[in-house]
């Protein structure tokens, strides 16, 4: 059971604090609700590229590092398709500092050229390492075109490529600022050994007198329902041939988000998963083979993906997949079975609660999805999951039209 | 009216009275060393099995590798499936890992399932038969996993730079080929399993939620096994380091960035220097305000990123700087990289900056004194080095007290471009 206490400041921002007495450490996370999905389809990669840009000075304080690792303290932020989080963790003494400069950037940015010129360099490197540089660095960039019509799930964080980065203007960057960075577009939560009344009055102090901005409506395309299965083939330079597959899923707090998720345990969790120990082990056709999804807000996609043992013909591998596919849908999963999973997302989920970062940062997170509450109630959800809701949700999700292909051939 | 120009005042973090929690220890009926520390927020604990038969000890290549991961792939009385199946069931991860010196089997599962797990892993120290079909499939997925990797840049340049620092005969400079994973013989590796696990020395470390009866539990299922906790293990080698100092390789015509490795030899931790040289690298490249960062990525954007760091070695180790760069601007970026160990050599650095560092790496010690799954991996780390408390607070002392002059002095012992081996790869 995490504990918490939950508070509003008159701008909109909303605060929560969850004492631990048991550290010396504080963490001070802040989530804005802005991801890649609220891009423009020409102008991707923006909101990340912009992540690195709030490190780059704010309106009163030009560096945002120094004073923070001067406290004994370091941070670091990422960026998803859904949201984007920046998280100082520090002597739980000097926590005045993290409030300090998380404030001022959220008051406005320095908006400084030559920040804004070094990190769309930085970024571009970043996007060469793990997506161009690297075999099958391309695979989901496109999947995501492939899978999505109309969702700006179609494009991976990084951005659609390397000139919607090199192209960003001054003004675009004030633009997103002001439209997104806004104390009622944003979570605060403070965890640590603190004391709820003294976090209320740095709030309060700090971030009490920013303005709040415009409401940000959020308005995305709703992805249609796909109707046929879709393929496409890559020919690259890689050692090993490679097969993709997803299909969509529920959103985050549907019933049939946790029926995917635990989907995903039984074909992908461990080596006595039926992918495994069908695909690698018995029949050995991969030589790898996942099966995971991102925990998207929106509907996601669930995803098998694997490596072709060499000699091993794609519609050989293919078939055998589904195969698996077909036992599920047609099969109810005995109550064992259906145990482990639980069982397995149960320890996931206690060893998590371990890192002060992580209860923080999942505070967070739930109460952007509406309600910080449900961190609780996880573990419930996936109990309620039947032997019969399995077998209904495995049905609907691979329906052979839901389904999305990538043949990857290596040329070599 | 507040002024957001002026920072908080601060508590300055070299002023924390920094304590280092101890463990418990027992010793089971046979001899085995137990490492403990009980407490943490969760019902959870994680259970530790540290064997000498890492590949400091294997006279072919990988068999050391290939014995730990095929430790869990099938027994006596139970096949790999049935393994994984009964720890997955109780929602319990077990790892397992090689390293130079060691190997690692470890548990991470709900207090409450651990009674269900111990037997089952008491079990694959003395019961394993390393199945030559498990085997088979190993190497063929393995070479598979090799192929792929072989393409990368950061995993040729890994293997490379520790091959030229330490030599290919070496446990920290060796590799391993799709010829190596071919020439694994089961019987080499039965050989290597009755030797260095079943009759090998097991060290064990647990964190978390403990049980109350835990010495009990443990002296039921580990307490009667064959271990030689008095063994001795002297092996020595000794590095052959390369002669060229300067390499440049192309392994992908088509590259965009080249994977950079500057390093060069550094002693063991029990060299006076060792503290006083990670305030140094935490200068040059240890932390997101270091030199090298402050320069290479965020004045020139040549990086994503780029590091340094000592090698967590138990013998001699080596001094690493670490990163992946745009092509055209490899060259531009060791150059930089020199600029920068020698202006710490010419030029001491301001009181200020020191101040900075002293505290940001007391606040980071602080973090990760808290709680039993942080503390021990500190505690496993130095009593495998040989190490005890003392050298946790005299490296606090050293932090502290380390003054500018101290860390010029050691620049010009330890940053002389003539002394590091540079690498790139493309």
């Amino acid at each position: 059971m995490i504990q918490y206490n939950s508070y509003t400041l008159s701008n909109g921002l909303k605060l929560l604090v969850h004492e631990d007495t048991s550290t010396p450490m504080a963490v001070v996370d802040i989530m804005y609700n802005v991801g890649a999905k609220d891009e423009e389809k020409n102008k991707t990669g923006f909101a990340h590229l912009f992540e690195h840009l709030m490190f780059g000075g704010s309106i009163n304080i030009p560096v945002f590092d120094e004073p923070l690792q001067r406290a004994g303290g370091e941070n670091n932020a990422y960026t998803t398709n859904d949201l984007t989080n920046y998280y100082c963790i520090l002597p739980a003494k000097n926590i005045e500092t993290a409030f300090w400069l998380e404030s001022d950037r959220m008051l406005s940015l320095a908006f400084d050229k030559k920040s804004l010129e070094v990190q769309r360099k930085v970024v571009c490197e970043e996007f060469k390492e793990h997506y161009i540089n690297k075999p099958y660095g391309d695979i989901w960039h496109k999947m995501r075109d492939l899978a999505y019509e109309v969702h700006p799930y179609k494009w991976m964080t990084i951005g659609k490529e390397l000139s919607h980065i090199e192209n960003a203007t001054m003004e675009e960057v004030k633009e997103f600022f002001f439209k997104f960075y806004q104390p009622n577009n944003a979570i605060l939560v403070v965890a640590g050994n603190v004391e709820t009344n003294k976090i209320i009055q740095l709030a309060e102090k700090w971030f009490g007198n920013i303005p709040s901005g415009k409401k940000y409506e959020r308005n995305l395309p709703i992805e249609p329902k796909q109707k046929q299965a879709k393929f496409s083939e890559i020919k690259a330079d890689v050692p090993l041939d490679a097969i993709i597959k997803t299909w969509h899923i529920d959103a985050r707090l549907t019933k049939g988000y946790y029926a995917a998720d635990l989907i995903t345990e039984i074909f992908g969790g461990g080596n006595s998963s039926r992918l495994f120990q069908s695909l690698v082990k018995e029949k050995q056709l991969f030589s790898d083979i996942t099966c995971f999804h991102f925990g998207s807000i929106e509907p996601g996609l669930l995803t098998i993906e694997g490596k072709l043992i060499k000699g091993v013909k794609m519609i050989d591998a293919e078939k055998a997949i589904e195969e698996e596919i077909e036992k599920l849908t047609t099969e109810q999963i005995n109550n064992k079975e259906l145990q482990k999973v639980k069982n397995r997302t149960e320890s996931v989920i206690t060893f998590e609660d371990i890192s002060l970062m992580s209860r923080a940062n999942n505070l967070a997170l739930y109460e952007l999805l509406g309600d910080a509450d449900l961190i609780n109630k996880e573990l419930e959800k996936y109990q309620e999951i039947t032997e019969a809701d399995i077998l209904q949700y495995a049905q609907t999700i691979f329906d052979k039209n839901n389904s999305n292909t990538i043949h990857y051939y290596s040329i070599q | 009216m507040l002024n957001r120009k002026q920072s908080p005042d601060i508590f300055n973090a070299v002023d924390f009275d920094l304590k280092l929690n101890p463990y418990q220890h027992f010793t089971l009926d046979n001899g085995t060393s137990v490492y403990t520390i009980d407490g943490g927020t969760q019902e959870v604990l994680q259970i530790e099995f540290i064997f000498y038969a890492g590949n400091w000890y294997e006279e072919k290549n990988i068999v050391a590798a290939t014995t730990n991961y095929l430790l869990k792939n099938g027994t006596k009385n139970k096949n790999a499936f049935d393994i994984d199946e009964h720890f997955a069931f109780y929602g319990a991860y077990l790892n397992r890992n090689c390293y130079n010196e060691t190997s690692t089997v470890t548990l991470h599962t709900l207090s409450k399932n651990l009674q269900h797990l111990l037997p089952a892993i008491a079990e694959l120290f003395t019961e394993s038969i390393l199945p030559e079909n498990e085997l088979d499939i190993y190497k063929k997925n393995q070479i598979q996993r090799l192929k792929v990797n072989l393409k990368k840049c950061d995993f040729i340049a890994n293997r490379l730079i520790d091959e030229y620092i330490y030599g290919i005969h070496h446990p920290y400079g060796k590799y391993t080929s799709t010829l190596d994973y071919n020439n694994l013989e089961r019987d080499e590796l039965l050989e290597f399993y009755n030797q260095y696990y079943t009759h090998g020395k097991c060290l064990i470390f647990i964190a978390g939620k403990l049980p109350s009866n835990i010495q009990e539990q443990l002296n039921t299922y580990f307490g009667k096994l064959p271990f030689n906790p008095n063994k001795n293990f002297t092996k020595e080698y000794h590095t052959a380091s390369a002669n060229s100092k300067k390499q440049f390789i192309i392994n992908d015509e088509n590259g965009v960035q080249g994977a950079i490795r500057i390093a060069r030899k550094f002693p063991n931790k029990h060299h006076p220097d060792y503290t006083k040289a990670q305030v140094l690298n935490n200068i040059l490249g240890g932390y997101f305000g270091s030199h090298l960062m402050k320069n290479i990525r965020e004045d020139k954007g040549y990086t994503y990123g780029i590091y340094s760091y000592i090698q967590n070695h138990i013998h001699d180790t080596a001094w690493m700087i670490s990163t992946e760069a745009g092509k055209d601007v490899c060259e531009a970026t060791i150059e930089e990289t020199y600029k920068e160990m020698n202006l710490l050599t010419k030029e001491l650095i301001s009181n200020d900056e020191l101040a900075l560092v002293k505290n940001y790496m007391i606040g980071n010690l602080l973090g990760t004194l808290d709680g039993p799954f942080q503390i021990m991996p500190r505690w496993r780390n130095y009593i495998l080095s040989n190490l005890d408390e003392n050298y946790f607070y005299n490296s606090i002392q050293t932090i502290k007290t380390i003054s500018a002059e101290e860390i010029q002095a050691l620049a010009k012992k330890y940053l002389n471009p003539e002394d590091f081996y540079e690498l790139t790869v493309i």
